[in-house]
């Protein structure tokens, strides 16, 4: 995973309540093997609409999304933070995620930084009146912090484990790895106490 | 901290959490052990890829069952002379192709699209007896809850998660909250698990089981077969609950006993004592506690683009308006703007085109016996262009046609389908035309989910056959009368 520390640019004034993974990825985009090339079929429902904001030229290149509660709902699909990454967004920031969505964004190195609804209501005006500038709002993941050319400034709670790896650009599975002599104990006991446990897949 | 006796009185979760923890660390994120993986063909690519590039090895796949479903067409696997018949989308052909490959050269069981045993990952895992209770279960897929009904701790991960557990059969987890859900009572006619689950949607929101694992409890739970227990626990994570859990108990046991891949003999009974200690224990404290009256839950259907948006099938389209949320007033409005319906219209008055029985949600024998049990005698309405009814499994399918209830359907003017996803999403030739409405027994109804412009409306089999039969969404205690 590269590793994740400060974010700048422009923002995406979004702030939808409820958005499931199939609209971020309709099902159809889910039948790639690779991780790439689905920036293409990201939010496709609303990108129907000519106004959309998603290709609208004031927030082109925008790396930060603005969204509202509950982001990431409904399927487990990682496709769903590989399109945005896809999309050109680094960081998304919501009041809530889905449980999976915010697992799955983390594992990508994509910050699902979470604020409150008064801060995100306030980002959303800087986001839409400030577009014409270069970087009206930044995050830093070091100071847990989302800073505005307007003097703003939201903290954000974050996992330390995960902030740590994000900073640092961790491998999670080879972190895992490293307690192989705790990993091989449990399944000594377990084989030890509940045989029964491995399935007859013959 | 002294701890007190009521200190030790632990809930489910606690207790199969505990007994699946590996490693603790300090800042409160586990190593937790998996006891069972599903693998199918959508969530697993990138993850086998991605153990090839870091030259790993899959740490266990004697805990691993690979069995392909959201792909493949519902129509026959095997021409006359029993040749396989090839998948005509090559993007779908190409996904089923890399899990036929990718199972193999890593040691997973694989079960063939054209085997009996296959259906729908979380249909086969219980009904192979692979979902134990009080095992830690996970599957690239949200409705991996599913198994919750056993009383196992299942979840859905995402691809990477995917990668982690085939590599160190292992997860990073934090211990979520935990939530009772409670309901009490008898159920009424008409009103079965699914309508139990969509009214606990209805209530909690598509958030409101967010960073909690949920037990359902109370005496309307603990009346359900297993199949209405898988029911229950596969949604719950669209109240937002990763995890759904009911204590399992003699009907789990006696629905497990004998199936092919679950313990035998000695092992058996040694597995039930233990299963006999999982139930929560009296004093055990929850998070929270939301109480439902059984009474209160009728048959039930969605009106909008969000679970969440359950009405009795006897209510009407609800005004945006009427929402204290603002958010929640413009979400609506989008909602009935995509359903083309409007505020004060009756549920009983919306016509519907097409049906569909099946899915991981509602695709079980019970759930056919449900739906076949309106429809005997009957014939869908003629404005229904399309009806399919689609087992979860082979298996399933075998013993619905040796009930006879694929004739039933058959002769109501339904197609009866091989087993697999199917129209619960658009991944397959399974799609419901944009601007038209399907009374659907699946899971989401998100907009474009059942296929670009669909409109879908959740409700129970015996409400999709009622559906069926009168051509409009409509009260399946009418008809049962």
């Amino acid at each position: 995973m590269k590793a994740v520390g400060q974010i700048a640019g422009k923002a995406i004034p979004f702030g939808r309540k409820n958005i499931d993974t199939d609209i971020i990825i309709p099902a159809k985009w889910l039948k790639t093997i690779t991780r790439t090339g689905l920036g293409q079929g990201a939010f496709e429902s609303l990108r129907g609409d000519a106004d959309n904001l998603f290709d609208d030229p004031r927030y082109k290149g925008a790396p930060i999304l603005i969204a509202g509660d509950n982001f990431g709902c409904g399927s487990s699909r990682e496709h769903a933070a590989w399109a945005l990454a896809d999309l050109g967004i680094e960081a998304v920031i919501a009041p809530s995620y889905s449980d999976i969505f915010a697992g799955n964004a983390f594992k990508n190195g994509l910050l699902a930084v979470e604020l409150p609804q008064e801060a995100i209501d306030r980002l959303m005006v800087v986001a839409a009146e400030a577009s014409g500038d270069g970087a009206p709002i930044s995050i830093d993941l070091e100071s847990q912090s989302v800073t505005t050319i307007f003097q703003d400034r939201f903290h954000f709670e974050i996992d330390p484990f995960r902030k740590l790896c994000l900073l640092q650009g961790l491998d999670e599975i080879g972190l895992t790895l490293d307690s192989e002599a705790a990993i091989a104990a449990h399944e000594a006991k377990m084989e030890e106490e509940q045989p029964w446990l491995v399935p007859n897949l013959s | 901290m002294t701890k007190t006796p009521q200190a030790l009185a632990l809930t489910l979760y606690e207790k199969i959490w505990n007994a699946h923890v590996v490693e603790q660390r300090g800042d409160g994120t586990a190593i937790v052990f998996i006891d069972r993986h599903l693998v199918h063909e959508v969530t697993s690519p990138q993850a086998f890829e991605g153990l090839r590039l870091a030259g790993r090895k899959v740490r266990r796949p004697d805990l691993t069952l690979a069995v392909p479903d959201h792909n493949l067409p519902t129509t026959a696997r095997r021409d006359a002379a029993g040749k396989r018949i090839p998948i005509a989308d090559p993007e779908s052909a190409a996904q089923l192709a890399a899990l036929e490959a990718n199972a193999p050269a890593f040691g997973i069981r694989y079960i063939d699209a054209a085997d009996a045993m296959q259906g729908i990952v979380h249909v086969v895992g219980p009904e192979q007896g692979f979902s134990l209770p009080g095992t830690t279960i996970v599957c690239g897929d949200s409705h991996t809850a599913c198994h919750g009904g056993l009383g196992a701790l299942a979840f859905g991960i995402g691809t990477s998660e995917v990668e982690h557990v085939l590599a160190s059969q292992t997860l990073q987890l934090k211990r979520s909250k935990s939530m009772e859900v409670r309901v009490e009572g008898e159920i009424g006619p008409g009103v079965t698990a699914k309508d139990i689950v969509l009214h606990i949607t209805g209530m909690l929101g598509a958030a409101g089981g967010t960073g909690y694992v949920i037990e359902y409890t109370g005496s309307a739970i603990r009346a359900l077969s297993v199949e209405g227990r898988l029911t229950v626990s596969n949604m719950a994570i669209e109240h937002g609950a990763r995890a759904g859990l009911i204590a399992p108990d003699d009907v789990t046991f006696e629905y497990l006993k004998g199936r092919p891949m679950a313990p035998k003999d000695a092992a058996w009974d040694a597995a039930v004592a233990y299963w006999r200690t999982l139930a929560t224990d009296t004093g055990a404290v929850y998070d929270k506690v939301v109480v439902i009256a059984a009474a209160d839950i009728a048959p039930s259907v969605t009106w909008g683009t969000s679970p969440e948006d359950v009405l009795p099938i006897t209510g009407c389209v609800p005004d945006p308006m009427s929402f204290t949320d603002p958010a929640k007033q413009v979400a609506a409005q989008k909602s009935l703007d995509y359903m083309g319906l409007h505020a004060g219209m009756r549920m009983v008055d919306v016509e519907v085109q097409n049906i569909f029985i099946g899915s991981c949600t509602n695709s079980r024998i019970e759930d056919l016996r449900a739906a076949a049990a309106v429809l005997k005698g009957r014939r869908k309405a003629a404005n229904v262009k399309w009806a399919i009814v689609v087992p979860g499994s082979g298996l399933v399918k075998r013993q619905a046609e040796a009930e006879g209830l694929d004739k039933i359907f058959t002769e109501a003017g339904m197609e009866w389908r091989e087993p697999g996803c199917s129209a619960c999403l658009g991944m397959n030739p399974d799609k419901v035309p944009a601007g038209e409405r399907c009374a659907s027994t699946s899971n989401r109804n998100f907009v474009g989910r059942q296929g670009p412009g669909a409109r879908t409306h959740l409700l129970s089999p015996a409400m999709a056959a009622a559906a069926a039969v009168m051509g409009r969404l409509a009260d399946v205690r009418e008809m049962t009368q």
